[in-house]
């Protein structure tokens, strides 16, 4: 079994790694580096809920080789929270974003990148912007209002700065 | 550990990649931004001895202005694509029709390069690079060469791309002003393939439709022209009614599969129906 080393940033700290080249990013997070807060759902890559942010943008943690990752910066749902909740984060509490929260580390990650490229969405395009995260409790409503309050909450915290 | 074991190669240049792939043999292969090959990896449907990553050949990533044609290159990422100002201006249709792959997600890491040689007849793109007349730059050992859309898709997940060799650029023609342009998809939920898609190029002149290309997706064992479809719409009023007429021959001389989803008969119906649609809203009806 040959090993490839690795040098990933993962919520800010940098792992030194040994992985096989089969090692998906999913299982490295987990059961590599032990952060488990990047769930495994359909291991098809169709139900986003291993979504994490690559570089800043979101990926499904199930299609990337950990191989891929070498040099890069990887962003989970451990690592929103600075000291204090994301605006995202707590959206999604204020809202009830989530019914059994399966999907809500993916979506919150996914809800993220959306709000970085497009700080203002319509609902269509919040709807659009997350059609790679499936919610099984069809939670989608509050989960919708929930990124539409972090967008508001976010450009407040922009404009204050 | 859900793949089986392979081989890893991260080469840094187009060359060093020819290498790897000769010296991996016949079972290696190439991975681009893995969104089709990471999936099959993980179903053991695809079980390569060597991957030869592409991720890091910086000069495949890209989109530059060549006069009468944009290149893009292979490892170009969909979002990279959808979002780059000269494929918006000068390939409308390859930027409407890119932002429709998958989802957010798969885009960031997909790439326009290995859905092309993916060679998947559902993929959205090779219908739209068959439309465009795009053509394929393919690097082997011996040099490059150039291969015409038409003659890229050869089967079901077949391309001109032979096993030791990697797709590089491609090549998208300017189709300058006076075309319109539409990918209309038809599909069952969010972010599935398409069970038919349709690519319509179109170009008005004094109230009549000069020249139309419609390229098929889903409707074979590899993307097609619907050349009888653009026959009759070459000339006629730009009319939603001659528009409609000319869409009833969309599925003319197609064989397309049935399976779980879509009967055959009924991908045809899909052909003529969407590309009503495509072409309606690319001639501005």
């Amino acid at each position: 079994m040959s090993t490839v080393p690795i040098s990933v940033t993962v919520d800010g700290q940098r792992y030194e790694s040994d992985v096989e080249p089969r090692q998906l990013l999913v299982h490295h997070l987990r059961d590599g580096l032990g952060r488990v807060g990047t769930p495994i759902g359909c291991d098809t890559s169709n139900c986003g809920a291993c979504t994490v942010l690559l570089d800043g943008k979101s990926v499904k943690s199930c299609a990337v080789l950990a191989v891929q990752t070498d040099g890069r910066s990887v962003t989970t749902v451990q690592g929103l929270a600075n000291g204090t909740w994301h605006p995202v984060q707590q959206a999604f509490h204020a809202e009830h974003g989530l019914q059994c929260g399966y999907c809500t580390p993916g979506m919150m990650l996914a809800a993220v990148d959306l709000l970085t490229e497009n700080p203002n969405p319509t609902e269509a395009e919040i709807r659009d912007g997350l059609e790679g995260n499936l919610c099984r409790c069809t939670g989608y409503q509050n989960i919708v209002k929930a990124v539409q309050a972090a967008a508001v909450a976010m450009q407040a915290e922009g404009a204050a700065r | 550990m859900i793949p089986a074991s392979f081989d890893y190669a991260r080469p840094d240049s187009v060359e060093t990649a020819l290498a790897a792939l000769a010296a991996g043999g016949e079972d290696a292969k190439v991975l681009a931004g893995g969104q089709s090959l990471v999936p099959l990896l993980r179903l053991r449907l695809a079980y390569p001895s060597v991957l030869v990553d592409l991720g890091g050949v910086s000069e495949l990533r890209g989109v530059r202005d060549d006069g009468d044609a944009l290149v893009i290159g292979a490892m170009t990422t969909h979002y990279e694509v959808m979002t780059n100002a000269l494929v918006r201006e000068h390939a409308g249709l390859l930027a409407e029709a890119t932002g429709t792959v998958a989802d957010p997600a798969v885009r960031h890491r997909g790439t326009f390069g290995g859905s092309l040689a993916h060679g998947d007849p559902a993929g959205d793109l090779p219908a739209v690079a068959l439309a465009y007349g795009a053509q394929m730059v393919i690097a082997g050992s011996g040099g490059r060469r150039t291969v015409e859309a038409a003659d890229f898709f050869v089967d079901y997940l077949q391309t001109a791309v032979g096993p030791d060799e990697v797709l590089v650029e491609v090549r998208v023609p300017k189709l300058g002003a006076g075309w319109g342009h539409h990918y209309e998809k038809f599909h069952r939920t969010a972010q599935a393939w398409a069970l038919v898609g349709v690519a319509a190029l179109v170009r008005r002149s004094n109230g009549s439709i000069a020249e139309a290309r419609v390229g098929l997706t889903n409707m074979g064992t590899t993307p097609l022209r619907a050349s009888a479809a653009e026959a009759a719409l070459a000339g006629v009023d730009a009319s939603a009614a001659a528009v409609a007429s000319a869409a009833d021959h969309a599925a003319d001389g197609t064989s397309p599969s049935s399976d779980l989803h879509a009967q055959s008969d009924y991908r045809e119906h899909l052909a003529r129906v969407l590309t009503r649609r495509a072409v309606a809203s690319a001639a501005g009806l």
